[in-house]
């Protein structure tokens, strides 16, 4: 009886409604076609790359984005969280199939139950008036235990294929996988536009915004289920285990070199998209699994930052202005 | 608790000839009871707060200071009892950019890269919501910064400033939301006392300008000098009233359990 329901989350209509995309994807496709032309690159001959670069363009804009909210709050341990708890959702995914033969994408259940992980985190830290890491460690764990459980019990050809979720993988970023990302990017970013001014307010000083008339229980709930957005997206080529990485990394980088809030965010993004595309061209020709190659050049570019922000420490001019008078009234 | 070296009041004048006529309660609550547990943290709470008063809450710590700012700023609500303020219940009341809010830190990272002139940005977040900020926001921001004298640290860093200059930024941010309330939480721990000095001469110049001034202070020395009226809690009101009388009264031993005098006062 839940047959329709199954039915929607198939192939069918939701190839329908990715229409667009796939021809946006054909586009971007005939794009690095004449790149590799132009350039001879031969990593741009495939297809598959194509896909795979674009998911990691993507990822390199909106893990940043995100992940600048979460460490200055120092939640960085959130994005793990709700990567394990992904991962519960790609077995319930593939348990699915498995048992009802469905078509439906691991990388949907996996949105799925990460959202709903992400506003169980955030209910209980309002319930109990703090992120604390022992909820977060308990949540990071059930969902892992799950998705080990799920998977063994409908073992045989499944555990074959649990590789590319736990390292991510270039060469399995479908057509339907990319066009999903996207879709998540486009609401990410959107959402992250619109609620720049008040995302940034609860992060800096979540009192004074609830003082303004900012709902933070609100705005907490969106941060933690983009968050979880972020994550499945970002999981196809950086794997499960170090997703969380592209959150915490090139954001920890950029606050090393940069002077105020909005360079940071651009910042973080550039040293993102420099991580990924290094990354990527790095394992395609040292064959080494993309997401772990990404997140050690992400590391070192996060080293040079370190030092990058010390020079400028040091070569900065030390002098600190004047304090200007305060009597306002003769102003 | 702390005691200052009080000085003269120099303000004595202008206590002195504002008995006013009687305005519309800024805040006002009644009978306010509130606890986290079943004992209650505050407790026979009445109190009004008129526009362009100059108030310091008192007490020792644990006296429920933070608690009742709570309540009055609706971030709580009361067990028992009514707490309002601007004319509106606190836990409906929602044109925050009439309050400005100033606390001892911000909850960010200390590492977190942001600009004294994004910080007091944020006062203007209530008037744009998801919007832009407009060339008069901007100007608006310029002025609220050259008001608490901090023009020419606008592009440094938060994290790059003293704790003074920290405070100075606050209150600016609620300058730049153009508040009619500035609560301030404490505002001057771990300040070094020449800018605690100049802190409370810029409230004293803004009060003059008529923004009600709603203080939360430990330090007595520092309030018994420039607030112009004093309540004095320990989970009840102690004392509510002129600054003077406060000094004169034996509310403090009272309220502290201790022999406690405000140093400088004979």
């Amino acid at each position: 009886m839940h047959v329709e329901l199954f039915t929607l989350l198939q192939a069918g209509p939701l190839d329908t409604v990715l229409a667009p995309l796939y021809w946006f994807l054909s586009l971007w496709s005939d794009l690095l076609f004449f790149v590799e032309g132009v350039t001879g690159l031969e990593f741009l001959q495939y297809q598959f790359m194509h896909r795979a670069i674009l998911v990691g363009l993507c990822i390199g804009v909106m893990a940043p984005l995100i992940g600048t909210f979460l460490v200055h709050r120092q939640l960085a341990l959130i994005g793990d969280a709700l990567a394990h708890t992904a991962f519960a959702g790609v077995a319930v995914g593939l348990f699915l199939n498995g048992v009802f033969s469905l078509g439906v994408s691991p990388y949907l259940t996996a949105v799925i139950v990460a959202v709903i992980a992400a506003l169980l985190i955030e209910l209980i830290s309002e319930a109990t008036d703090a992120y604390n890491d022992v909820s977060m460690a308990i949540v990071l764990s059930t969902g892992f235990a799950l998705g080990t459980v799920l998977i063994s019990l409908n073992a045989g050809g499944l555990a074959v294929g649990i590789n590319q979720y736990l390292f991510g993988n270039l060469s399995t970023v479908s057509a339907e996988n990319a066009a999903i990302l996207l879709v998540l990017f486009g609401i990410i970013v959107a959402t992250i536009a619109l609620t720049r001014n008040q995302l940034l307010y609860v992060t800096f000083d979540e009192t004074a915004a609830a003082v303004s008339g900012i709902s933070v229980t609100w705005y907490n709930r969106v941060m933690v289920m983009l968050t979880a957005l972020v994550v499945v997206g970002a999981m196809q080529i950086m794997g499960v285990i170090l997703v969380a990485a592209m959150l915490v990394v090139p954001v920890a980088g950029a606050a090393q070199v940069s002077k105020s809030f909005t360079q940071s965010l651009l910042v973080s993004v550039v040293l993102a998209e420099l991580a990924v595309l290094l990354g990527i061209g790095v394992s395609y020709y040292g064959g080494a699994t993309a997401g772990g190659v990404i997140v050690l050049v992400a590391v070192a570019i996060y080293a040079v930052s370190v030092i990058v922000g010390k020079l400028q420490e040091r070569a900065s001019d030390d002098s600190v202005p004047e304090l200007g008078s305060i009597d306002s009234t003769e102003a | 608790m702390s005691i200052l070296n009080g000085e003269e009041q120099s303000e004595a004048e202008s206590t002195a000839d504002s008995p006013a006529e009687p305005a519309d309660p800024l805040i006002e609550l009644s009978d306010v009871e509130f606890g986290y547990t079943a004992a209650p943290v505050v407790e026979n709470i009445s109190l009004s707060i008129t526009e362009g008063e100059y108030v310091a809450i008192v007490g020792p710590n644990g006296s429920g200071k933070s608690t009742l700012m709570k309540l009055i700023l609706g971030l709580l609500r009361p067990d028992e009892g009514s707490a309002s303020i601007f004319g509106e219940p606190s836990h409906t009341f929602d044109d925050g950019a009439r309050i400005g809010y100033v606390a001892q830190h911000a909850s960010a990272s200390k590492e977190m890269p942001i600009t004294v002139r994004e910080v007091v940005k944020m006062g203007r977040f209530p008037h744009v919501g998801f919007g832009m900020l407009s060339a008069e926001d901007h100007k608006i921001v310029d002025e609220a910064l050259a008001t608490v004298g901090m023009s020419d640290f606008a592009n440094r860093r938060v994290t790059q400033l003293s704790g003074g200059q920290r405070q100075r930024a606050f209150i600016a941010r609620a300058l730049a939301g153009e508040a009619d309330l500035l609560v301030l939480d404490e505002p001057t721990v771990g300040v070094d006392a020449e800018s605690v000095d100049a802190f409370y001469n810029l409230l004293e110049s803004l009060n003059d300008e008529g923004i009600t001034i709603l203080l939360i202070e430990h330090d007595l020395g520092a309030v018994t000098d420039h607030a112009k009226r004093i309540i004095c809690l320990n989970r009840e009101v102690y004392f509510d009233g002129p600054t003077d009388d406060f000094v004169e009264s034996d509310a403090l031993a009272r309220a502290f359990g201790t022999a406690a005098t405000v140093m400088g006062e004979t």
